[in-house]
């Protein structure tokens, strides 16, 4: 054999076969696997879908979702309606509308907020520029309706789901973020406290003062008497 | 025991008559109604066939079943099972989805033609199964020459093979056609000269005959079938390699071959008729298993002798079974071989190991006369192993490195 890359055949010069020995060596290995596929798992690794469903891994993503600190949506929900992920979206797909009170004053928090997911390419450009941890990609894939229009525009209560979901469905990023959102509140907490202190501290100082220059006042009206 | 005028025999309802019983009522039934003898025996005859006909059926249906979830399980799947209970309404499903599909004639066809060639196919399989003896006292037809009927009805369906490619009028047919006929007829002569040696050895061509022969025990347990035999041992796994390719199993399921020939001569058929192709096919399986299991597996004989009180039609389809499991083992196991390599392989090896076991035979036959089973299998065994040391020894200078072939474009 000249050339190195050609697989030696079974029967090498030197080394003699019985005709046919191949064959049962196939033979073997197809009833050994017909034979293990009863009783080992790995034999027979088929999930059966609509009763099974397979682990999804944490890497899978999908259409996205927004994500809620505490129990309700309502005054839980991280988003501010702050618009970049609207503005990131290549194909355009989602929609936000500012919430706002009476005076136009803005609440900070989005009144509408719609996915069309029939337009969506699931890139996950939005989970990665939003800068409040606000929204994500989800794991969800029986997204299949009868409807094209209504049914494929996820709106807040579709698109709304708790943080216990998203610790499930991704439990790395998931602790990730809550330890971030944690030291950012703490750091909050502290210089919210260093600003107290501080001005707690300038306003002593300002009393003192004010009390020496009460004192001086008094010293100099004494002294102006005399 | 008479009920009316016309005995009703309570040996009827023995284990061992069961596939016996539906002729033996409907012709008590019919001389009950005080019709004439020669209507009762046409009534007889009839239900007889049908029940031929309706257990291969029934076993057809089956096996489409079996066989699907035997290759699933070798390919670590499942296979069908949400028809019914493990699938077992699959066929049934199959069936309705095949006769409500449109049956497409092409505009070039000749339309009989084009009718006659499934209907062809399955013909000659049911006839073929009439004469097999399939327990000691159901022998559907107990024909004298019942191995020569059975391979002429069954070189009928290479006629029909032919017009069914012919008639479909396009190229894959008709190439599809060729294939098949060349293989069969290659394929029908060593299945021909191996089955010769069981005649020569029985010395009668009657198949329940031929399974009688093969009865009693040596040392009373080892049954007397030909395939313990040194001959029985070659022309046995002879007939069997041919079989399979009678049959059109892989892996000589050439005429199917659809990476090359799309579906050979069935390329032109649709509907109920390409379902007949299949009906054809595995009843034509059964028929030369059945043909294979009377020849060398002893037909309806038990293994053992403490089995014999089961009824001897059970031992034969348990046989069956066994057979049909190796057909498709076999099917799950092994690529499809190539057609030269498929043609050599019939004229250059198993002709010449089916003709070596005719000496064979007749050595054994001399030898076996004096009553010295030592004498004979010592005078015999040099004519069965030479063959095999001929085989591994062009075996292995093929493969040696000198005549190994180089592939100059395929890198």
């Amino acid at each position: 054999m000249k050339d190195a890359k050609h697989q030696e055949p079974a029967g090498k010069a030197g080394k003699w076969t019985i005709p046919g020995y191949g064959l049962l060596q196939g033979l073997f290995v197809s009833g050994r696997n017909m034979v293990e596929s009863y009783y080992k798992k790995e034999r027979c690794p088929v999930i059966q879908y609509p009763e099974e469903k397979a682990d999804i891994s944490p890497n899978f993503r999908n259409f996205p979702f927004l994500c809620y600190d505490g129990d309700r949506p309502e005054t839980g929900l991280r988003c501010t309606a702050c618009g970049i992920c609207e503005k990131e979206c290549p194909p355009q797909c989602i929609y936000i509308v500012m919430d706002r009170d009476e005076n136009g004053k803005a609440k900070k928090r989005p009144k509408v907020f719609d996915i069309d997911i029939s337009v969506c390419m699931n890139c996950g450009i939005c989970a990665e520029v939003c800068p409040f941890d606000s929204i994500y990609m989800d794991g969800q894939y029986e997204m299949a309706t009868d409807d094209r229009f209504e049914k494929l525009v996820l709106g807040l209560d579709r698109l709304a789901k708790s943080t216990d979901y998203h610790m499930q469905l991704r439990p790395k990023e998931a602790t990730a973020v809550m330890e971030k959102r944690k030291a950012a509140e703490e750091k909050k907490k502290a210089a919210a406290a260093a600003r107290a202190a501080k001005a707690k501290a300038a306003a002593e100082k300002k009393a003192k003062e004010a009390k020496e220059q009460a004192e001086k006042n008094a010293d100099d009206a004494k002294g102006g008497t005399e | 025991m008479m009920l009316g005028n016309v005995e009703f025999e309570m040996a009827w309802l023995a284990p061992e008559q069961w596939p016996r019983l539906p002729q033996h009522l409907v012709e008590w039934l019919v001389a009950l109604c005080g019709l004439p003898e020669w209507l009762v025996s046409i009534a007889g005859w009839f239900t007889s066939a049908g029940v031929v006909v309706g257990v291969f059926m029934g076993l057809f249906a089956l096996l489409s079943l079996i066989e699907r979830k035997t290759l699933a399980r070798v390919q670590n799947r499942y296979g069908p099972n949400r028809a019914g209970w493990f699938g077992i309404l699959q066929p049934v499903a199959d069936g309705i989805k095949m006769l409500t599909k449109e049956d497409i004639v092409p505009a070039k066809a000749d339309w009989l033609l084009h009718l006659l060639g499934p209907v062809l196919i399955v013909i000659p399989s049911i006839l073929a199964l009439g004469v097999i003896p399939y327990g000691q006292d159901w022998v559907p037809v107990p024909l004298e020459l019942g191995l020569v009927f059975f391979f002429a009805v069954g070189a009928m369906t290479e006629i029909a093979v032919f017009v069914a490619g012919w008639a479909s009028g396009s190229k894959f047919p008709m190439l599809g056609a060729m294939r098949a006929i060349s293989q069969m007829v290659s394929y029908e002569l060593p299945l021909i000269i191996s089955a010769l040696a069981v005649v020569m050895m029985s010395g009668t061509l009657s198949l329940p005959e031929i399974v009688e022969s093969q009865g009693g025990y040596t040392l009373g347990f080892l049954p007397q079938w030909n395939l313990f035999t040194p001959w029985g041992l070659s022309a046995g796994v002879v007939f069997f390699i041919a079989c399979i390719a009678e049959a059109n199993r892989c892996p000589f399921d050439l005429p199917e071959g659809e990476s090359e020939i799309v579906a050979g001569h069935m390329t032109e058929y649709s509907g109920f008729k390409y379902a007949l192709f299949f009906i054809g096919e595995y009843l034509g399986l059964f028929a030369i298993s059945a043909l294979g299991i009377t020849l060398f597996l002893g037909g309806w004989q038990s293994p053992l002798p403490i089995f014999d009180f089961l009824p001897s039609w059970l031992w034969f389809f348990a046989k069956l079974a066994v057979v049909i499991f190796i057909f498709l083992w076999i099917r799950a196991t092994f690529p499809r071989v190539r057609i030269d390599q498929l043609m050599r392989f019939a004229w250059l090896c198993l002709i010449p190991i089916a003709l070596l076991s005719l000496p064979t035979a007749a050595i054994w036959h001399y030898a076996n006369k004096a009553n010295n089973d030592i004498v004979a299998w010592i005078a015999t065994m040099p004519l069965v192993l030479i063959p095999w040391v001929v085989l591994t020894v062009l075996f292995n200078r093929r493969l040696s490195p000198a005549t190994t072939r180089t592939y100059h474009f395929a890198e």
